[in-house]
């Protein structure tokens, strides 16, 4: 509606390396461990309802022997001006003050997709069912993470999980989170490193100075989303053109 | 008392065009008596036919809706065919669908009350009744979308220990007051005109039958104060449900219209393109209910008569042409707007692997109603009518697939573009239909489908006059 265009004081933020991403999908297993995501089994994700936070979308450009692959991780951007909030008809989709993330209450959502439907990135998660965890999946699910039912909606949360632990561990130490010591799963397990997390917030944070990077983007910036979320070109557009 | 009168194409005429007035049924009235028992009779009379249809029916609905429905809230929408990107399926659409239908009964009965067009006396009660059964299947439609339906109260503004609202900035809450208060008013819209024919059958029957009307008839007897009481009710209500339908239609498009990072919704022509579109199938779909009812009731030949239909179908070619030029404007936005995505989907639309639906909904709203609607002979014929009005309606189902999971299959990220498949969305939407005709077969032998009051009320305004040499239809108004 009628919010000044400015960015509001986002505190966590991320930047993705497009050069340096492999596309290993790593960092889609270690969210998937970190934060219970259901495992669809073949059918359902053949059919377009594989259950990833985090995925990797892979494009093809020119034609062979010419051909270049390009990666690009696809999460939540946490977006300042998220398109999913305002249309969430029981606010089970909002924005949360302190972390500056969109956050998603499980409990509350009764399911009308509007959210997915509004998202320009297409990074919600819908649970179509009850998925089943064959053994022995089902001991490794981690305790600070609910385990979400089916009939409701879910996305990536920047493991909020870690972030809290992170600043519960500064305050009880009585000192303000370093940087680099909230890392979320995706980063923690990429072995290019080409996922920085931190607080956008600290201009000497690795993540702020990354993010002011000349190679630096948004995507679809044109829908003025405001996302927290900062890619690096990659490839040969790197240099040439921008 | 004000008088209007019109001249008949008569003495001016050919002969072979001259208008029979005994042909209209304001000019060719029956005694009461006879009328009452006319309507009381086609109420009463059943055939084998009639149990047997009610009885596959009701199969019908036990099982594509209530085991198929149990099914789906017991596995849960997997067993749909949504997926990403195409979060919304069937159930969206036959909910837009439904509500189509449901604006036949107020477009066709209040509009045309308020501005006193004489020809909808016959039938605007099998229109509202439209109205109401249609709004049953909207809501059960949006239930069947729901993935948690058991928390669907959440929606409810209503106070709770946790001080929780729902969210008002969200198009689907405006949908859910929208849609409530027009079944509210729409139901209240329908009862009030029902009085007089309740209270008349209550006079005529015996049995269950007595005691059933006695209670719905609240008592009513007839009294000036009555009907000045009712009168003025009906006029309130009349006023009231129109305002209410045009808002019902423009907030389910604001669904999609406010959704504001989507290819082919973000169009700010929807508001008014969805009205049209309602009245467009609503009103089709008043003219087969027409057709089925004078077909099958006894004693309807004499109140549904040709000159309703020749009616209606000019109603129907003026609303295609209204359709297709809201159509237009918002076909412009994606084919003159310059916007790539929205390139992309157009394409898709009308090149991609379902183009048959884009060049349906071209066909069945705009062209068969062009080609046949100019002409009287076709407008005249009731099974062409309802060919027609069939037609239009597939043409209209198809437009709001077209506009749903068809339009969600493009969006920004390519990676993620997926064609959509129904599953147990097509036993449910079978199901709804069934639904329908059901509890309109059972109401058609339980109500006076009839008004028949209007239908004397308004016998009694008409008269034919002799001004000079010409005869003229004559129409004193009444209040």
């Amino acid at each position: 509606m009628a919010t000044p265009n400015h960015e509001p004081q986002g505190k966590w933020g991320m930047v993705i390396d497009q050069d340096l991403c492999t596309g290993c999908q790593a960092c889609v297993t270690a969210c998937a461990m970190e934060n219970n995501i259901s495992f669809v089994g073949e059918e359902d994700a053949g059919y377009g309802r594989n259950m990833q936070w985090i995925r990797i979308e892979r494009f093809w450009t020119g034609a062979f022997p010419g051909v270049s692959t390009n990666f690009q991780p696809m999460l939540c951007q946490q977006c300042g001006k998220a398109p999913c909030e305002p249309v969430c008809p029981v606010f089970a989709s909002v924005h949360s003050d302190a972390e500056q993330l969109n956050v998603q209450v499980y409990n509350r959502c009764v399911g009308t997709r509007y959210c997915a439907n509004n998202c320009p990135y297409q990074v919600r998660e819908f649970n179509w069912r009850d998925y089943p965890r064959p053994e022995p999946l089902n001991n490794q699910l981690n305790p600070d993470v609910t385990v979400r039912r089916r009939g409701i909606m879910e996305k990536c949360t920047f493991c909020i999980q870690r972030i809290r632990r992170g600043e519960e561990q500064a305050n009880a130490e009585g000192r303000a989170v370093m940087d680099g010591e909230v890392v979320p799963a995706c980063a923690q397990a990429c072995p290019a490193n080409a996922i920085v997390f931190g607080r956008l917030d600290d201009p000497e944070s690795h993540v702020a100075q990354l993010a002011a990077s000349q190679r630096g983007y948004k995507m679809l910036e044109d829908l003025d989303t405001l996302p927290r979320v900062t890619y690096l070109k990659g490839g040969s557009s790197h240099g040439s053109n921008g | 008392m004000a008088v209007t009168a019109k001249s008949l194409p008569l003495t001016d005429a050919e002969p072979s065009e001259r208008e029979d007035p005994g042909e209209h049924l304001m000019l060719d009235p029956r005694p009461r008596g006879e009328m009452n028992a006319m309507v009381m009779e086609s109420m009463q009379t059943t055939s084998r036919g009639f149990w047997g249809l009610t009885l596959i029916l009701g199969l019908v609905v036990a099982i594509c809706l209530f085991v198929a429905w149990g099914y789906l809230i017991a596995e849960g929408l997997g067993v749909s065919g949504a997926n990403r990107p195409s979060y919304w399926e069937l159930f969206l659409v036959n909910t837009v669908y439904w509500i189509g239908i449901a604006h036949a009964g107020t477009f066709v009965s209040a509009l045309l009350r308020v501005l006193k067009v004489e020809f909808r006396r016959p039938f605007t009660r099998a229109a509202e009744l439209m109205t109401a059964f249609a709004l049953i299947n909207v809501g059960l439609s949006v239930f069947m979308h729901l993935g948690r339906v058991w928390l669907a109260y959440w929606l409810i503004p209503y106070p709770n220990e946790r001080g929780l609202w729902p969210n008002f900035h969200s198009p689907l809450s405006w949908d859910f007051l929208a849609i409530s208060t027009y079944l509210v008013a729409s139901t209240l819209y329908l009862i009030l005109p029902l009085i007089p024919d309740l209270a008349m059958a209550r006079d005529r029957s015996t049995g269950w039958r007595k005691i059933f009307y006695r209670i719905l008839a609240v008592g009513f007897r007839g009294t000036e104060a009555e009907w000045t009481h009712l009168k003025a009710a009906m006029n309130i209500f009349a006023f009231t449900v129109l305002p209410i339908m045009f808002i019902v239609s423009t907030i389910v498009s604001w669904d999609f219209a406010m959704a504001t990072s989507r290819p082919g919704w973000t169009s700010s022509i929807f508001g008014p393109y969805f009205v049209v579109g309602a009245v467009h199938c609503g009103v089709a779909a008043v003219v087969m209910v027409l057709y089925i009812i004078r077909k099958t009731m006894k004693n309807m030949k004499y109140f549904i008569r040709l000159e309703h239909f020749d009616a209606l179908g000019k109603l129907m070619l003026v609303i295609s042409i209204l359709w297709a030029y809201f159509f237009f404007n918002d076909y412009m936005v994606s084919w003159y707007g310059g916007d790539t995505v929205s390139k992309i989907l157009q394409k898709f639309l009308e090149q991609g692997p379902v183009f048959w639906v884009f060049f349906t909904v071209l066909i069945c709203n705009a062209l068969v109603p062009w080609l046949t609607l100019w002409n009287k002979k076709v407008r005249r014929t009731p099974g062409a009518m309802f060919v027609i009005g069939m037609l239009i309606n597939v043409g209209m189902w198809f437009e709001r697939f077209m506009i749903i999971p068809l339009s969600l299959t493009i969006n920004h990220m390519p990676f993620t573009w997926r064609i959509y498949v129904p599953k147990i969305e097509i036993p449910l939407t079978i199901g709804t239909f069934a639904l329908f005709f059901l509890l309109y077969m059972i109401a058609s032998r339980l109500i006076p489908l009839i008004p028949v009051w209007e239908v004397q009320e308004g016998q009694m305004a008409h008269s034919l006059r002799k001004v000079g040499k010409a005869t003229v239809i004559s129409t004193t108004e009444i209040e």
